[in-house]
């Protein structure tokens, strides 16, 4: 199952390689050890199968590699549904601002059965007061079409190891993207409520219901493919990163 | 106290199988007596306790199962890999001869010690003799001191022995030190001591994981509460709203919220990971400390610990604090003491029955402890009682200043004062910490012109004092600064702590248990002859526990110039935390002089607790030419909040010296 047509980022993972290679070369030797040492981290936030009609499978992950100054943070979500697979996709490159924020700048791209799409991005992915982990993206395209899209988290322990997460996630658009599905305006709201346990903290199996619904003219895009404006579903899967 | 008086030999035997205990390395479960400092000429030791000492090494009791001690003047020491058993897992050990933690050294002040140290690892070591003034190149810091031993090469180091007292060593390399690369020295004194005791024990605590230290440390980098298991729970706030409604519970929060900062925030690396070693016994191997009935006990408690504090105490009986750091203080008696990493103390301890006692060190987020018995009967051997509540930290653990006006501070006797302290979870030291000098201030018979407030002269033992700052005036030198993502917090209004003993024991005296704070440290000796410092400087212990950054004043290692320190001063340091957590602040070759209010006691220590949001002071008499470091003895904190010291000769200094 090719979720993500890798070859098409060859030059940017190139250029991605490079960068990490010349970065793990600067490394300081200190009486007290590396205190900051090039690690990757990958993180399956979902990976999910959802009980609808459709048979979806779906994923939402993040994986970062670099030091504390300067990493190179890619995004991918999306879904299997009937065989058909989307996605939304960025690479960035991240860096601290604030104690608790990173800036990041890159490429994105989106990816439907019928088109790709590819934005430049700017955002910042960082813990808000509250302890909201928040990510908010800015796109824009070649044709100079905006979008913003952002979700927060929040954790809530039961136990050390049994946690529930709310999520919320808005997508919002300068202008109709017809291929793409996307319309202009508020496009969607999708709000999870996942309770996991930590087996390890590293693996994590959860269950959980997440409901989404879709305005303005994304729902009419909706509506033409005879697909559910509003859609409220049971998921199961596992969280697990390394 | 419930005593385990089932433990048969036999049954001990089964348990140290099950466990897994290899015997080579953690059957360190009959004590390391340091019979040597029984049998020194010279010792005030009465006679009955040299026969018994003499007869103790004769009957081989002293190295039996132990780590081993070593004595005399010239030492070899191997560091190797070794498979050790701790757990029930076999895991991989950083050893020296072979065995975790590594040999007892015992030296003699005064005399010259020679150690070859040999590196059978693959990668470079290193041993940092710690607390002993020396010279710089037999310090043991790679890069600093030296250039590290490299793989199959021997380093031998060899200075004089210019201190007594209860000290150990460690690697200085990496993360070594995690994997059991650490041992004990116990330097016998010149001069007899003030003490009486009949036995002596090493009790070196540390704390055990199977885990590699790389992998723990970059475990933390990916997600920094990893290990924490105490954090807050919905339960917890439930219990708040039901107890306070939801509107204060809420505004409570509020701030921790805003901050992002959790009051659970206690230890980075806990009992998820960890089990927590007496002398390398694991709890279940429970290591013995054997006493005949009316038998004085000193016990040499060292924290050897990478990560971990540890609140110590034995459950029945009292200890007589006699020494901190190895130096000997005016002894004073407490139900329990907190160690940081890397102190040691010593206490003597008269246990009235046969025993078993437990020697219980629970971790100061109760995610486990280390645990040992002193007994009479080896074969009957103590249980852990259950530990104490998990510690919230408070505002004042933040550096947060509360308004007081609702209190009444006025005339507030030691009974009310303990009241405060209590109620120091929900309240500031902001108006503690001045009785917290009015604590310190008793007995204070120095006459010192710049303690600013006259009142402290006047006031009788009941009198609330206004706080003082031993050193108001002096000039301080400034330091290079940083704020930016290094830094989360800022303690807005730091306080002078010396009597708190911390989250979690802040409410001990309800159960009757006296506390060691910092202010009962008095040097065993005058010390108002010793000179006044003429300079300061102010290190602000800086962090972002979030992304697990450390730094001093905002500047990590990496991208610091070394401190300059000037030859002959007298210099003042000053630590402000702006962090949530304790940082055992250590200077390498000289020694750090606690201000605690009282001049003429000043205790001296080469480990100086920093607690959360707290300000605290130390002297510095620079004698020591060189080049030194200055670190968090946290390991995993040390890479960044970790400073070079240079000494350098100046006029300047040279003429503040006449």
């Amino acid at each position: 199952m090719s979720t993500l047509n890798l070859t098409r980022y060859g030059v940017l993972l190139r250029y991605a390689a490079l960068f990490l290679i010349a970065w793990n070369v600067s490394s300081v030797a200190v009486a007290a050890g590396k205190d900051d040492p090039f690690l990757t981290k990958v993180l399956a936030d979902q990976l999910e199968w959802q009980n609808d009609d459709s048979d979806t499978k779906a994923w939402d992950m993040q994986a970062w590699a670099g030091k504390n100054w300067h990493k190179l943070w890619l995004y991918s979500e999306g879904e299997q549904r009937n065989g058909e697979t989307e996605s939304e996709n960025m690479l960035t490159y991240s860096a601290p601002i604030a104690p608790f924020w990173d800036v990041q700048v890159g490429l994105g791209r989106d990816i439907t059965a019928e088109a790709n799409h590819n934005w430049a991005v700017v955002g910042i992915n960082g813990l808000a007061p509250y302890y909201f982990e928040t990510q908010a993206h800015v796109l824009v395209d070649s044709d100079g079409t905006l979008g913003v899209r952002a979700s927060f988290e929040y954790e809530l322990l039961f136990t050390q190891f049994l946690i529930l997460t709310p999520e919320l996630e808005i997508d919002a658009y300068s202008d109709n993207l017809a291929e793409l599905g996307l319309g202009k305006g508020l496009s969607s709201l999708t709000a999870g409520l996942r309770l996991r346990y930590e087996i390890r903290r590293e693996f994590a199996p959860y269950v959980g219901v997440e409901w989404d619904k879709a305005y303005g003219q994304t729902a009419d895009y909706r509506r033409t493919a005879g697909e559910p404006v509003s859609d409220a579903r049971f998921v199961a899967g596992v969280r697990i990163w390394f | 106290m419930k005593k385990n008086t089932h433990s048969k030999q036999t049954n001990m035997n089964r348990r140290r199988f099950v466990t897994g205990i290899s015997a080579g390395v953690t059957a360190a479960v009959l004590g390391a007596r340091i019979p040597m400092a029984r049998a020194t000429e010279g010792q005030h030791t009465r006679h009955r306790d040299m026969v018994a000492a003499v007869e103790q090494i004769r009957n081989g009791l002293h190295d039996q199962g132990s780590t081993g001690i070593l004595t005399g003047t010239e030492f070899h020491l191997s560091i190797e890999r070794t498979q050790v058993n701790i757990t029930g897992k076999k895991a991989w050990a950083t050893a020296i001869n072979g065995k975790v933690p590594g040999p007892v050294l015992v030296w003699r002040e005064g005399g010259e010690v020679t150690i070859h140290v040999t590196n059978n690892l693959d990668e470079d070591s290193s041993i940092h003799w710690h607390g002993i003034i020396l010279p710089y190149d037999m310090d043991g810091v790679p890069g600093v001191s030296f250039p590290g031993i490299k793989p199959g090469e021997t380093f031998t180091y060899r200075f004089t022995v210019q201190q007594s007292g209860t000290y150990w060593y460690h690697s200085h390399s990496g993360f070594q030190e995690q994997s059991g690369h650490y041992g004990s020295i116990v330097v016998l004194p010149k001069q007899p001591e003030p003490l009486e005791y009949d036995v002596d024990y090493v009790v070196q605590l540390s704390d055990w994981s199977d885990e590699s230290p790389t992998r723990i440390y970059h475990k933390l980098k990916k997600q920094s509460d990893y290990y924490n298991i105490t954090e807050r729970t919905v339960f917890d706030f439930w219990k708040e709203v039901k107890a306070k409604g939801l509107k204060r519970a809420f505004n409570d929060r509020k701030m921790w919220n805003r901050m992002r900062m959790s009051d659970r925030d206690l230890s980075d690396v806990t009992g998820y990971t960890y089990t927590f070693l007496m002398n390398g016994a694991s709890p279940a191997a429970n290591f013995r400390v054997l006493y005949r009935p009316g038998q004085k006990v000193r016990l040499r408690i060292i924290n050897s610990s990478a990560m971990t504090f540890f609140d110590f105490r034995i459950p029945g009986l009292k200890m007589t604090v006699v020494a901190a750091d190895g130096q000997l203080v005016q002894p004073v008696t407490v139900d329990e003491f907190r160690i940081g990493v890397a102190e040691t103390y010593d206490v003597i301890v008269e246990p009235e029955g046969p025993g078993p006692y437990p020697l219980f060190a629970q971790a100061l987020d109760r995610s486990g402890y280390a645990l040992g018995s002193l007994t009479t009967d080896a074969t009957r051997l103590a249980v852990a009682p259950p530990m104490d509540p998990v510690p919230v930290l408070a505002h004042v653990d933040m550096g947060m200043d509360m308004d007081m006006s609702q209190m009444k501070m006025k005339g507030m006797d030691h009974g009310g004062m303990a009241g405060m302290m209590a109620g120091a979870s929900g309240m500031s030291h902001a108006g503690m910490k001045s009785m917290a000098h009015g604590h310190m201030a008793q007995g204070t018979q120095s006459k010192k012109k710049n303690m600013s407030h006259h009142a402290m002269e006047h006031m009788a033992a009941d009198d609330v004092v206004i706080p003082m700052d031993m050193e108001p005036n002096l000039p301080v030198t400034p330091l290079p600064k940083k704020r930016g993502p290094h830094t989360t917090m800022r303690a807005q209004s730091p306080q002078y702590r010396l009597d708190d003993p911390g989250p979690g024991l802040r409410d001990m005296w309800r159960m009757g248990r006296k506390v060691l704070t910092y202010a009962d440290l008095k040097n065993r000796y005058p010390t108002a002859h010793w000179p006044k410092p003429t300079r300061e400087i102010i290190l602000r212990l800086t962090g972002n526990m979030e992304r697990y950054m450390w730094s001093i004043n905002g500047i990590p290692y990496a991208e610091s110039d070394p401190l300059e320190f000037y030859y002959g001063e007298r210099l003042r340091v000053t630590f402000i935390n702006d962090t949530m957590m304790n940082h055992p602040m250590h200077l390498h070759g000289m020694w750090s002089d606690l201000e605690t209010g009282d001049e003429n006691h000043i205790p001296r220590k080469h480990t100086v607790i920093v607690q959360p949001g707290a300000k605290i002071s130390m002297r510095v008499t620079v004698d020591a030419p060189g080049r030194w470091v200055f670190h968090c003895h946290l390991l995993y904190h040390m890479g960044g909040m970790f400073r070079e010291v240079t000494v350098v000769e100046t006029r300047a200094a040279e003429g503040e010296k006449s």
